[in-house]
């Protein structure tokens, strides 16, 4: 190659450059400095710590092969495009250069490796001595939450204190799910007949909730099942355990009242378990507390008493594919608007 | 010098019968890509749809079940019924013409071959009218047995996989002994063109990859109508099973898509740089390394399913080993360049975008190579990124390059290159609109098959850019579609050897005739063309001898009507499966006694 072409080469390349690199970091810096509530890159569990690791590990070696070979790209289509006079060399090619650029993704791979090593490494470390026992349990479309020790069972909403482990059995009662809170760990998955563990501590305590979501698709209604992870100081968790542990709240008002007698002799308790009461199906979410979680129907209403009302009547109208049948008498079930009102009311009650 | 009469006039008889019973390797080919290509447009709308329903948050065009049909079928489609037989035109037309043959080993069999693929097209397409399949094209149970998917749609896909799998499997047979044995005097392994090599390569992982995947369909249509228990795990049964059978086909699948591409782009980058391919051995070698490698790699799709760390690490280790064969292609493809003539027409432009844009599927690859990585980027819009740029990107690109590269020894016309790069940039633009953002979407953790997402997510924005982008795409297979029809009303005036490129297949008239070459070419380099040119040899003259083709034959057509018909007699009336097994067997008998002359 002549000095010119080289020269016009290096041009191209000092204009170009800056581009690429420019475009790589944009798409890094937005993922990194997002704190979109799911973003992958935000790090506030113990998991995506470790394997925050070899994750900027494969960015930065990403980032520069991207570069490398998009330079050479567009630099040899200008520099080498047909021209007048011009005539291509005759080669065949190059034992030294082979042997290069196959040591080159072999050094790239090796770079990877460690720390990929390592983080697989520390998460196969036992359970800590003092770790909080979960089993989060997958049903279509929901989540269930059985804390073993200390007997307290919740549904779409985990509650955890910070700093400790938390040392889960991931299960699931008919197809495959995945559990996965992304601002605190990476996904496994809950498959039926097998029993997966993962294990993270949060860091800290925030009044928002992490947002975690299925990661397997498991059915018609996959998208919208979805789940909440609070997490407290040790002295809120252990106020949230003795309030979840009690039994379902007494009917404060009459409109709540008329609400539990429905509910007690309605089809909605062979599914459901209201603790304390004759309600005690196993099939659909414990609704001890009901009233006290922040949404429904996994992740995708705010907890209202109008949004209750509207899923007891028909929650497959709101979630497509929902086990639960329609309630309201204008959907084919047995009970009445205002039957419906005061069911309502009664959940709202069980905070 | 192009036939005066036109296209395929040239041949004996014309008109639907001749096309139904033809075993020109040539007419196969050109059936495989017309089918094909108008299942890619299927595909393509199917997609459209994906995206209009995602453009906004809360999304309300495509209700939920619909939804999920239509993502598993966007995929089966562009699977199995486009990308694959789009390959497998291309190898069936080239094949013979570049190594010198004069048709395959078994030219009933390649019938056969494509019969069979448009039954099991017809089976899978048609379940639209009852009911589509739903549970993904990876298909996991439990939510694929009768339990949680009680309709019909998953026999519909076990029925129609199982149907093209045949196919593809005496293709793969077929093209193997077609390689192996008929290549043209001097024509060594070594001198293969590096297209013919992945046809060679692809065979062989169609032969082992397939048997695994049909026992894996066996078994699910067992355990969905005759009570069986291989994936049930209240009897004993283990889902998981399913999965490392259907990754242990649908891996080397991957190669088997993007292994044309491959090849396609091998051909074009020497011939518009007018040079010869750098590092031939070490491209094909590769080829073979990422084939070999591509067996050990499977569980890397299922490494948040609870593996061991023992698994992992290994799995993870060979999975990252495929950058290194994948990495000395891009290189060699780029030493090819380097010092070359290059012109950028349409083929060409197709051919160096398919670098750039393959790199980008091949690094996110290397990325959740890592475990600990792929449990943040597993099953969320980073590895839809990750296979679009493979699949779309590479191997749709490196097939657009091969079409307007051998359009005219294809038709005897050249495709008009202005309506060609207008397409090609349109293709180039909209790609990287559709498919890049979803790196990031998935760093920001949207997860895939997913129906709806909520606005406060903050993924709006990035999904209504991809969605405009898909209809670019949309709009660029449309330039092409136009081009395609208004360069076929034109006068095949292509000349033998319009580009100047050195391989056997454009030695012969464009189009060729029914008998490929009147002389069986003699190869001297791996470069034929050139080196005569070079040497100053001309062709060898035709002696006037005899030249003996194989007649055509119905019994192709027959026995594929008989092999389809007896597949659905599981998911519609055991009489089906006795009248198909009828027509298979009349049509066995016929074939077997059919006179050869």
């Amino acid at each position: 190659m002549d000095d010119t072409r080289w020269a016009r080469a290096r041009a191209q390349t000092q204009r170009f450059l800056p581009v690429m690199a420019l475009a790589v970091v944009a798409v890094l810096a937005a993922a990194c400095e997002t704190n979109l509530p799911q973003s992958t890159t935000v790090i506030e569990g113990s998991h995506n710590a470790t394997l925050w690791v070899p994750y900027r590990m494969v960015f930065i070696l990403a980032a520069i092969v991207f570069v490398a070979v998009m330079a050479l790209t567009v630099i040899f289509s200008i520099t080498y495009r047909e021209r007048p006079g011009r005539t291509a060399r005759q080669f065949h090619g190059n034992t030294r250069l082979e042997i290069v650029w196959t040591l080159i993704p072999i050094i790239i791979v090796t770079l990877i490796s460690v720390p990929t090593v390592n983080a697989i490494v520390a998460e196969a470390q036992p359970i800590a001595a003092n770790a909080l026992r979960v089993d989060a349990i997958g049903h279509q479309w929901w989540f269930e939450f059985v804390y073993l020790d200390e007997k307290v069972t919740t549904a779409n909403e985990l509650h955890i204190p910070e700093g400790r482990e938390v040392a889960f059995n991931l299960k699931s009662v008919d197809v495959i799910h995945s559990f996965w809170v992304p601002q605190l760990a990476g996904k496994t998955d809950m498959v039926p007949g097998h029993v997966n563990d993962i294990k993270f501590t949060a860091l800290r305590a925030r009044p928002e909730p992490y947002l975690g979501q299925c990661a397997e698709f498991c059915g018609t209604s996959h998208a919208n099942m979805r789940f909440r992870v609070f997490v407290h100081t040790e002295a809120d968790f252990a106020a949230w355990l003795k309030s979840a542990a009690a039994n379902g709240a007494n009917p404060a008002s009459a409109l709540e009242k008329q609400g539990q007698e429905i509910f007690m002799r309605s089809a909605c308790i062979g599914c459901h378990t209201v603790q304390g009461s004759a309600a005690a199906g196993k099939v659909g979410p414990d609704l001890t507390h009901v009233g006290s979680r922040t949404t429904i129907g996994s992740g995708i209403l705010v907890n209202t008493p109008e949004t209750l009302e509207k899923w007891i009547a028909n929650s497959a109208d709101v979630k497509p594919g929902s086990k639960m049948p329609p309630m309201a008498k204008s959907d084919g079930g047995a009970l009445s608007k205002e039957e419906i009102t005061a069911v309502a009311a009664y959940l709202s009650g069980l905070k | 010098m192009a036939t005066a009469a036109g296209t395929l006039a040239h041949h004996a008889e014309s008109g639907v019968w001749s096309w139904l019973t033809t075993v020109d390797h040539k007419r196969i080919g050109v059936l495989y890509g017309i089918t094909a290509f108008s299942f890619f447009i299927w595909g393509g709308v199917q997609a459209l749809l994906i995206r209009t329903q995602l453009a906004v948050p809360n999304g309300e065009v495509i209700p939920a079940t619909l939804y999920n049909q239509l993502f598993t079928m966007h995929a089966l489609t562009m699977i199995f019924l486009a990308v694959m037989p789009l390959g497998a035109s291309f190898s069936n037309f080239l094949t013979p013409l570049m190594i010198g043959a004069r048709d395959v080993a078994f030219p009933r069999l390649n019938a056969l071959s494509f019969w069979v693929f448009a039954g099991g097209a017809v089976i899978l397409t048609s379940s639209f009218f009852f009911e589509a399949p739903g549970a993904g094209w990876f298909n996991y149970v439990p939510l694929a047995g009768r339990t949680y998917s009680p309709g019909q749609g998953i026999d519909f896909y076990v029925i129609g996989l199982t149907v093209l799998g045949l196919s593809s499997l005496m293709a793969a047979l077929n093209f193997a002994v077609t390689i192996m044995n008929m290549r043209a005097p001097g024509m060594t392994m070594m001198r293969l063109p590096v297209f013919i090599w992945m046809v060679l390569i692809i065979s062989f992982l169609l032969i082992l990859a397939l048997p695994p995947l049909t026992v894996a369909l066996i078994e699910l249509l067992f355990d969905r109508n005759y009570g069986t228990n291989f994936f049930n795990p209240a009897e004993g049964g283990d889902p998981i099973l399913w999965q490392h059978l259907f990754w242990i086909f649908g891996h080397p699948e991957v190669y088997v898509l993007i292994l044309p591409a491959m090849g396609i782009v091998s051909e074009v980058l020497p011939v518009f740089s007018r040079k010869p391919l750098f590092g031939y051995s070490a491209i094909v070698f590769a080829g073979m390394a990422i084939a070999f490698l591509g067996w050990a790699v499977w569980s890397h799709h299922m490494f948040t399913t609870g593996m061991g760390a023992v698994p992992r690490t290994i799995f993870a280790a060979n999975t990252m080993l495929i950058a290194v064969p994948t990495g000395v292609k891009i290189f060699n493809w780029l030493g090819t360049m380097y010092g070359g003539s290059l012109r950028f027409n349409t083929a060409m432009s197709f051919s160096v975008a398919f670098i750039a844009l393959f790199t980008i599927g091949g690094i996110s690859g290397v990325m959740h190579a890592s475990p600990p990585v792929d449990t943040q980027q597993q099953d969320t819009y980073f590895i839809i990124a990750h296979l679009h740029y493979v699949l779309v990107g590479g191997a749709v690109t490196g097939i657009f390059s091969g079409i307007f590269y051998w359009f005219p020894k294809m038709t005897g016309r050249l495709l008009d290159e202005r309506l060609g790069m207008t397409q090609f940039w349109l293709w180039f633009i909209g790609v990287n609109m559709t498919f890049f953002p979803m790196h990031y979407l998935g760093l920001v953790g949207m997860p895939r098959r997913i129906y709806t997402y909520d606005n406060d997510l903050g993924w709006g924005f990035w999904n209504m850019f991809e969605t405009v982008g898909a209809f670019v795409i949309a709009a660029s297979v449309l330039l092409f579609v136009i081009n395609f029809f208004r360069t076929m009303q034109q006068e095949p005036t292509a000349s033998d050897n319009p580009w100047d490129a050195p391989t056997l297949e454009w030695a012969t008239s464009s189009p060729p005739p029914e008998h490929d070459f009147d002389v069986i070419p003699v190869v001297r380099a791996r470069d034929p063309l050139w080196y005569n040119r070079d040497h100053n040899i001309q062709a060898e003259q035709p002696t006037g001898e005899h030249i003996h083709l194989p007649p055509p034959s119905y019994y192709p057509l027959l026995l594929a009507v008989g092999v389809s018909v007896l597949a659905v007699g599981p998911i519609s009336h055991i009489a089906f499966t006795a009248l198909g097994a009828v027509i298979a067997v009349y049509g066995i008998w016929g074939w077997a006694l059919e006179p050869t002359e």
